[in-house]
């Protein structure tokens, strides 16, 4: 008999919904159906259990072929390399669950190495400004149930995050907002007309790159300097500006998620402060929140396990033994590999091969990579050892951080058949480092 | 050879690609998800690149061929994107202003017709750039 | 199985009444018993003041606006803990952070104070698995956690229809559900205003839509805990904190708990315990005429025998606020313009985070400071007052035993006093450079461990050297009998333990962690009978206004570490 298990996690992006209804096969192997979730997150599902995924570690040979090998000898593998080399980097964990995260801590921290999280190329500009600047924001379900002024600013939810507006945002009946969509404005700000934009009351074409000045003149108006702004600032005209401005001093309760139109830009952490700047200033005049729009379903729990851990989100630097160091531009991955001055690279939970700029993946491959991956993907296919570990919330469950940082539980569904998670091959990996640790002393 | 026009370029999220990527990077759904460009039919006008032909994209850090086709999410003339992935990375610089993210948004890139060009698979072009791609 | 015997220290213990006598105190298998065999490995405690582990009734150490605070601070990290040296092999963990440590700084930091317990003092529901996280990576000291009700729209719709029964039954449902241990109530109904850019400012300013004032929110509260009979009273943190001239608010608050009785079977006195209480004792009518009321409160508080109160004394440290009091971290930036982060949690509850700088050249920081020693210098029944700073939010807990050395030392908080810019002015809005009262160490046990542990029900655990309690022990490097003249030996003592023992393990040897035993989560375990109407309006909130599913709200067991349930049986 087919079993259906309900208020699954689905394990893709940063909405991270928990009421997806599975349904597996008799002997708990196979998935047979999803409901409830978009289409990216059925195909999580499935590749869950296919046929292809990959069981074995596999360590690549002298003639460029992979052969399979044991998990302990895997973990030995990636142990003595690990001892050996003086700035090893672990990087990734956009799809590893918080226990994992924390695991990972205990790795680089026993190894004296760098610990980096996909935020470092995504929001990482956004934990800049918040350092300078702070964080007014609030959960998805303050949204769902005040908000009626929402702003998607450089994000494109349709794509990104397709069940964001229809779960938190835009069409939700909350207990305050029983109209849904009728009583909310949406106002889109992108240089593309994007299929968000579509269901827009407003979209303002910003011209790219130049959103810190919008946000400028925004601020402009909301502190009291309208009479002073141009006819037009970044392509967007006075006009348009001053409706919106109005819009959002009005607002009772207004948000704004803001995406990677903002922080991969020129401008970058920038953006993000004036957003801030913006929101603060807001205010004074009405209740208004902001949100990061963060990518995967728990790419913000590296960022919360490691603050508890160090005190630093990403980009730590463990060489120093007795203290953690933080210094982006300085310990970010990518900046470091273009400056050659990492000796190893373990690939956990991501595809840098298929996410880095190319430049600053032929630095890495100089070195031993190591890619911890349940999937075949470009860092796989280039790496020297490549060690399968179950898919959170497919083959083990676990802790893990929404976008708004609430914590959600997500389940097992299916069996993970010899698989290890993330957690346990990476204490085995601490535990043995330990172990060379005493003998080296 | 149509003229050199400098246009900027934006990689950055599809739905479709997140569907592929899911299905795998060595899929043919990601190829044909992520080897486009996505141009301004003025633009494409202007360049004598024909729609759904192979094109030369060339940035400060590299280059790659993929292929035009008109934005449906309209960008307006002189932008151009390509949706973020293998393709997209070939020519995305990585320079960070100091703050760790890449240039993914915003960068300059010249895009010339290349119908004679072929597109090449992601593996291809990853295994390739660390000098491990074998013709099987 | 291990024994232990703590010889010929001086013994401050006021659970069994000992004032500093020459004691042994015997341990085995993790407890305090009357006596050990001759096999018992023994420690020489001559000349030392022996007491039970620290227990910490009010402090933020785990969950999410701690850590968010940690996250948005980077400037409050390098070089503040001690580093590892020669312990790494074993496992010890790095120390990061001076206002906001890590979990591990967190937990290697109490037990060096000797403290072995500690209460975190808000924890949003919806987030109680990342409290669970921390409380995990959290080494040695044992935590609970209390869930905040005052704004909760449960609370908020119950209480306005006067269902205690109702109310009682969702509380007992949420303690579970979060593995919670108490009911915290911050700034009742304001925080709920706050969603809409509002505040309630005193006691009977209504909350928006609900239609509820903070009076009958507090009071409603206080039914409630009793009619459950839980180990700890409401824990409050009243209306109006931080303003010149709140103290009238206070007593009005304080005046709620007036023909109230604690009912529970864990030997608790009081219906309200009112936290930081220094926050809420202010005269004036502007920052320019502002000034202390500690004296007026103490003396309501030292009469109404069914209140408890912590200091959260004012350290004179940078730090960081952080607080469920979401309008009033609003209001904080717009005074300082320092970095401010705010979250709202849906149907429950918010937060604020803001840096602050207790400048001591500021004449406000200094009146604040002698504000909160001269609530502990007016108190009257030391069982009933407690030291804290409201960690991190009057300055960290890092910094109780300076606390300790302005309370038993005047010639300490006259250096102090002497050595600020706005000396003149905190000496004319404050009673303190006329007070000499000197705190001795039977009384500093009573407000640091004897004291919280009856408040919180849990003294026949926590607090206490008498048999059949935890054997949580700290033993101080100081001679009772011949206490130091020079008040920075007494800083000193209490800064770094001879010897901290948690559960019968040596976890602190001459100021070194030496061990680090796994801790555990204590809550409060509520059986009742089921109450299908509150289980009905449950189900209808998580349909139609939460952004979690009801079957992933509730904490899993498997991410809940070591639980320790002190169990209450409601007929
Ligand atoms: S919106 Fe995101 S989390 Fe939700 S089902 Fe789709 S991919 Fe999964
Ligand atoms: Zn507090």
């Amino acid at each position: 008999m087919p079993k259906v298990i309900e208020n699954v996690g689905c394990p893709y992006c940063g909405c991270s919904c928990d009421d997806v209804r599975v349904t597996v096969s008799d002997d708990g192997k196979k998935v047979l159906e999803v409901e409830n979730v978009c289409a990216i997150g059925t195909e999580i599902f499935k590749h869950g259990s296919s046929d292809h995924r990959i069981r074995k570690p596999r360590l690549r040979q002298p003639d460029g072929s992979m052969k399979d090998i044991t998990y302990e000898e895997a973990i030995e593998w990636t142990a003595q390399h690990l001892y050996k080399a003086k700035k090893p980097l672990m990087y990734g964990f956009g799809s590893t669950n918080c226990e994992g995260q924390a695991a990972a801590a205990r790795v680089m921290e026993t190894a004296g190495g760098m610990l980096d999280n996909c935020a470092t190329i995504c929001h990482g500009p956004s934990f800049l400004a918040i350092f300078d600047n702070g964080y007014p924001t609030c959960t998805l379900g303050e949204v769902k149930n005040r908000a009626d002024v929402i702003v998607y600013w450089g994000s494109n939810p349709a794509h990104a995050h397709p069940r964001h507006m229809s779960r938190y945002s835009i069409f939700p009946r909350g207990f305050f907002t029983g109209k849904g969509q009728k009583k909310r404005t949406v106002i889109v700000v992108d240089p593309r007309y994007t299929d968000t934009a579509n269901v827009a009351d407003i979209h303002l074409r910003v011209k790219q790159g130049h959103d810190y000045e919008l946000f400028d003149a925004f601020r402009m108006v909301v502190n009291g300097h309208a009479d002073d702004l141009p006819d037009v600032v970044a392509d967007v005209p006075k006009e348009q500006i001053l409706e919106v401005a109005e819009i959002m001093a009005n607002a009772r309760f207004g948000t704004t998620f803001f995406g990677m139109g903002l922080t991969h830009s020129d401008g970058r952490n920038h953006n993000i402060d004036i957003a801030i700047s913006l929101t603060r200033d807001l205010n004074k005049v009405a209740k208004w929140t902001i949100m990061a729009m963060r990518g995967h379903y728990n790419i913000a729990g590296p960022g919360v396990v490691w603050s508890w851990t160090f005190g630093f989100p990403y980009c730590l630097d463990l060489t120093k033994k007795n203290y953690a160091h933080m210094n982006p531009g300085e310990t970010s991955s990518v900046d470091m590999a273009m400056r050659d001055e990492v000796d190893m690279f373990i690939n956990i939970g991501t595809d840098a091969g298929a996410h880095f700029p190319i430049p600053a993946v032929q630095h890495l491959k100089k070195h031993p990579w190591v890619t911890i991956d349940p999937s075949i993907n470009m860092a796989s296919e280039i790496s020297d050892l490549h060690i399968p570990v179950c898919i959170c919330g497919v083959d083990v469950g676990g802790v893990v951080y929404r976008m708004d940082n609430v914590p959600i539980q997500f389940r097992q569904v299916i069996d993970p058949q010899g698989l290890l998670d993330d957690e346990t091959l990476l204490n085995k990996i601490a535990d043995r480092l330990d172990e060379l640790n005493a003998q080296g002393a | 050879m149509a003229e050199k026009y400098i246009l900027n370029m934006i990689t950055q999220r599809a739905v479709e690609e997140g569907i592929a990527m899911e299905i795998g990077k060595t899929s043919p759904e990601y190829f044909d998800a992520c080897n486009i460009i996505e141009m301004n039919e003025q633009d494409m006008k202007k360049l004598g690149i024909l729609k759904n032909t192979n094109v030369r994209v060339t940035s400060e850090s590299g280059q790659v061929i993929v292929k035009a086709v008109v934005a449906r999410q309209t960008v307006y003339p002189g932008l151009c994107h390509i949706r973020q992935g293998v393709w997209a990375n070939q020519v995305v610089p990585p320079r960070t202003q100091s703050t760790g993210a890449p240039q993914y948004s915003g960068f300059p890139v010249t895009v010339e017709s290349a119908p004679e060009e072929k597109l090449k698979t992601a593996l291809q072009l990853v295994q390739g750039a660390v000098g491990m791609w074998k013709e099987v | 199985m291990s024994e232990l015997i703590i010889k010929n220290g001086y013994v401050f213990d006021p659970i069994s009444g000992i004032k500093g006598d020459k004691a042994d105190i015997a341990i085995k298998d993790g407890k305090i018993v009357d006596k050990v065999s001759a096999k018992a490995k023994s420690i020489d405690a001559n000349g030392k003041t022996v007491m039970a582990g620290g227990v910490d009734i009010h402090t933020h150490v785990v969950g999410p606006k701690v850590n968010l605070g940690r996250e948005m601070r980077p400037e409050d990290k390098l070089f503040r803990g001690s580093v590892r040296g020669g312990i790494v092999k074993q496992g010890k963990r790095m120390e990061m952070g001076f206002s906001i440590p890590s979990t591990w700084k967190t937990g290697y930091s109490y037990a060096r104070l000797g403290y072995t317990y500690v209460n975190e003092a808000a924890m949003p529901p919806l987030m109680a698995p990342h409290v669970h996280e921390e409380i995990r990576d959290t080494p040695i000291i044992d935590i609970s956690a209390m869930p905040v009700f005052g704004n909760n729209w449960f609370c908020l719709e119950y209480l306005k229809n006067k269902e205690i029964e109702n109310n009682a039954a969702y509380i007992a449902w949420l303690l579970k559900a979060t593995y919670g241990v108490g009911i915290k109530c911050v700034n009742p109904g304001g925080t709920e205003a706050w969603a809409w850019g509002e505040n309630c400012v005193n006691i009977h300013d209504p909350v928006p839509y609900f239609d509820i004032t903070p009076a009958e929110i507090i009071k409603g509260l206080i039914e409630s805990n009793e009619y459950l009979g839980l180990p700890h009273s409401l824990h409050l943190h009243g209306n109006n904190l931080g303003n010149p001239g709140n103290y009238t608010d206070t007593l009005d608050t304080l005046k709620l708990a007036e023909g109230y009785k604690a009912k529970n079977k864990f030997g608790r006195t009081q219906v309200i315990h009112n936290t930081h209480l220094q926050f809420h004792s202010y005269k004036g009518n502007s920052w320019g005429t502002f000034g202390s009321a500690a004296k007026e409160v103490m003396d309501y508080v030292n009469k109404a025998d069914n209140i408890t109160i912590d200091l959260g004394c004012v350290t004179l440290d940078e730090t960081t606020t952080m607080t469920a009091d979401g309008p009033f971290e609003h209001h904080l930036q717009s005074l300082n313009h320092l970095k401010w982060a705010n979250c709202d949690v849906e149907l429950e509850t918010g937060s604020g985070i803001v840096p602050f700088v207790y400048d001591k050249d500021s004449a406000v920081v200094g009146i604040q400071w002698a504000t909160g020693l001269e609530l502990g210098l007016y108190a009257k029944d030391m069982m009933r007052v407690f030291i804290t700073t409201d960690h991190p939010n009057a300055g960290p807990f890092t910094r109780y035993p300076r606390i300790i050395k302005w309370l038993m030392s005047n010639k300490a908080r006259l250096a102090t006093l002497d050595s600020m810019k706005g000396k003149a002015k905190v000496i004319a809005a404050t009673d303190l450079a006329s007070m000499d009262r000197e705190l001795n160490l039977y009384e500093i046990a009573m407000m640091t461990r004897a004291g919280p542990a009856r408040a919180l029900g849990m003294s026949n655990m926590y607090g206490s050297l008498a048999a059949g309690a935890d054997a949580n022990i700290a033993i101080y490097d100081l001679d009772a009998k011949k206490l130091p003249t020079d008040p920075e030996l007494i800083e000193e003592a209490f800064s770094k333990t001879a010897y901290t023992i948690k559960e019968g393990v040596i976890v602190v040897q001459g100021g070194e962690i030496v061990a680090e035993p796994p801790n555990h989560t204590v809550w409060t375990k509520v059986t009742m009978p089921e109450n299908t109407q509150v289980m009905r309006d449950i189900k209808e909130k998580f349909t139609k206004s939460y952004t979690v599913n009801l079957e992933n709200y509730a904490v899993f067991d498997d991410h809940v570490y070591r639980p320790r349930a002190i169990e209450v049986d409601v007929a």
